[in-house]
């Protein structure tokens, strides 16, 4: 799947995939007049600076205040414009979800809702600052797309991708460097999950950074322990791709979900739901265990709640009984 | 009788025929709001039989005036003087609320042709018109207006103020925003439940040109409209002084009509009283 070289080399790059969202924006801004950007006083680091700093007329700072700035975006698109408006998830969709729901859905405006700072790697900001509800509360809304990009690369072709889809996209982004280890010829397409390493044991379906500790988890699973597992990439929340992952689950019959969200609501529930009536299999859940969060560094967090590639590793072999 | 003159008693026939569409509507529907759209009435015939730049044959021309109803649930008088203007048949009216009707129970956007945003939730519309208004504005159409109606107690909601403060720093002068002051919403009268007033003075601390109109005289609406479009460095806003239930006897002034569904005989009676311009005419039935 044309991953990196070194894939599980410690040197490997690491850049926050939100990177990626602003090297997009930036290309999409010059490829498309119509592309305007809104801040919600998150201008840098929600990597809207470049965009900015380039065109400055088709920059609009809202300041805090993220239900206006998503009305005004669902006007802007409503006369033709392409807007990509960016905050934290807690805040959007978490602040201004009613009106994501009926100025933007409602009206299938083409509007584009960055939601950055997704997942418990927030870390030191604590609990309030950590989104682990926006994939349960965006992918219930008719008409909207959810992404969750896995590295930088894979951001900027989401942000790509969501400029020229012609309706309202959300995309999940993270704060921490996280691991480069897709490249610009793995594919990637709104809808589509790709099969980034293949297996027969079992499947590890994930999202976001977390699917380079699927990843991971995987080599070391063959290396130690012979056991051969699928990894599967699901950076389309909705629309889900269920081919590929019904394929895959017939193959292995069991199925292990990663996601830096609630276990509740998120790619977890997206996947069991499409599994249990097309092909129930064994299913563990990885994610925020139905709890808030708290002040620590990304790492340590992982591993308390329950979200490391260690964690997988013991959740493969728990469900295969090795 | 001079020229203006004409042209207001067209205007007040006209709405007075949108209000009776707005009954047999409800009472068809045998559900929805009253009183809003009644007093509203005369402020929908001003904007579309006068004012506004549209074209109910090409209802998506790219130039056009825009209106965001940001207190969707007053929408029957949208429609009625939507069909009224030849957007859509007459006929269609009576198919208001019902399954598989292009008339929803708030508006969607471009059901029928004319509606240009979908509306519901109080307190969405006037940043859906920011957002419209800095879209002509990077376009250029300099003589396009976008209008922004609302109600008065929806400004009890915090995102409008959140717009408010942007639409007057960016000193939208291509918006207009017609506030309907009619003093009442579902549980009482505005002032008793959570006093807006005072108003003006709110209005202006966040950079809004501020006029005040009796929304029920056709020369003040279609004055103050013109004078909006004269201010160039402010947003303006119009706040249209309405009469609940405007047109019924026993209607008007009434908080307990915002929603209310009709009891045997009273939308004859109200239609008897709209068919005479409350007794100023002669009602074909007498």
């Amino acid at each position: 799947m044309n991953l990196v070289e070194s894939l599980f080399s410690p040197d490997i790059k690491q850049l926050p995939n939100r990177d990626g969202f602003g090297e997009g924006l930036l290309i999409a801004g010059e490829e498309d007049p119509n592309v305007v950007a809104l801040s919600g006083d998150l201008t840098e680091s929600t990597r809207l600076d470049g965009f900015a700093k380039k065109f400055p007329d088709r920059f609009f700072e809202v300041g805090v205040a993220e239900q206006n700035m998503m009305g005004i975006s669902a006007g802007l698109a409503i006369c033709g414009k392409v807007p990509f408006l960016t905050s934290y998830a807690v805040f959007m969709p978490g602040r201004n979800w009613d009106q994501l729901r009926v100025s933007v859905c409602y009206s299938k405006a083409n509007v584009k809702i960055i939601g950055a700072h997704a997942g418990i790697s927030v870390g030191p900001d604590g609990a309030t600052h950590q989104g682990l509800e926006d994939m349960a509360i965006t992918r219930v809304l008719p008409n909207l797309v959810v992404l969750a990009p896995c590295d930088s690369v894979e951001a900027r072709k989401a942000t790509l991708a969501a400029a020229k889809h012609k309706g309202p996209v959300y995309i999940r982004l993270a704060r921490e460097k996280t691991p480069v280890f897709t490249t610009d010829e793995t594919p990637f397409e709104i809808g589509k999950a790709q099969v980034l390493r293949e297996g027969n044991a079992l499947t590890i379906i994930a999202c976001g950074p977390l699917v380079y500790e699927a990843l991971k988890a995987a080599n070391e699973l063959h290396i130690d322990k012979n056991i051969s597992c699928e990894v599967v990439n699901c950076p389309s929340i909705k629309p889900l791709d269920s081919h590929t992952i019904i394929t895959s689950a017939k193959k292995t019959n069991a199925v292990i979900t990663v996601e830096e969200h609630q276990i509740t609501g998120g790619l977890g529930s997206a996947i069991s739901e499409l599994l249990s009536e097309e092909h129930p299999v064994k299913i563990k859940r990885i994610g925020m265990p139905d709890t808030f969060g708290e002040s620590g560094q990304p790492n340590e967090l992982l591993e308390k709640y329950g979200m490391s590639s260690n964690h997988i590793k013991i959740a493969v072999r728990n469900l295969l009984g090795k | 009788m001079s020229e203006q003159s004409n042209l207001t008693l067209n205007l007040e026939k006209t709405a007075d025929e949108i209000r009776q569409s707005v009954i047999k509507m409800l009472v068809e529907a045998k559900s929805g709001h009253v009183a809003g759209p009644l007093d509203m009435a005369d402020v929908f015939t001003a904007l579309y039989f006068h004012i506004l730049n549209i074209d109910p044959e090409n209802p998506l021309k790219a130039d056009r005036d825009r209106v965001m109803l940001s207190n969707g649930h007053i929408c029957p008088v949208w429609y009625a003087t939507l069909a009224h203007r030849g957007f859509l048949p007459l006929s269609e009216l009576s198919t208001l609320r019902k399954l598989g009707t292009r008339l929803q129970g708030h508006p969607h956007i471009y059901e029928p042709p004319g509606i240009d945003a979908s509306a519901g939730p109080l307190g969405q519309g006037l940043s859906q018109a920011i957002g419209m208004a800095l879209a002509y504005r990077m376009d250029g159409l300099n003589h396009a207006r976008i209008y922004c109606l609302g109600s008065d107690a929806e400004i009890q909601e915090g995102q409008i103020w959140e717009a408010a403060m942007f639409a007057g720093n960016k000193r939208l002068n291509n918006l207009t925003w017609i506030i309907d002051r009619n003093n009442i919403q579902i549980d009482g009268f505005t002032e008793n439940i959570m006093p807006i007033e005072p108003l003006r003075d709110k209005l202006e601390a966040f950079n809004w040109y501020v006029l005040e109109i009796d929304g029920h005289n056709f020369d003040e609406i279609i004055a103050s409209c013109n004078h909006a479009k004269a201010i160039y460095e402010r947003p303006t806003v119009i706040i249209a002084h309405t009469i609940a239930g405007k047109g019924v006897d026993f209607m008007e002034y009434k908080f307990e009509w915002h929603s209310k569904t009709f009891k045997p005989g009273e939308a004859e009676k109200a239609l008897d009283e709209l068919r005479t311009l409350q007794g100023k005419i002669a009602s074909e039935h007498q």
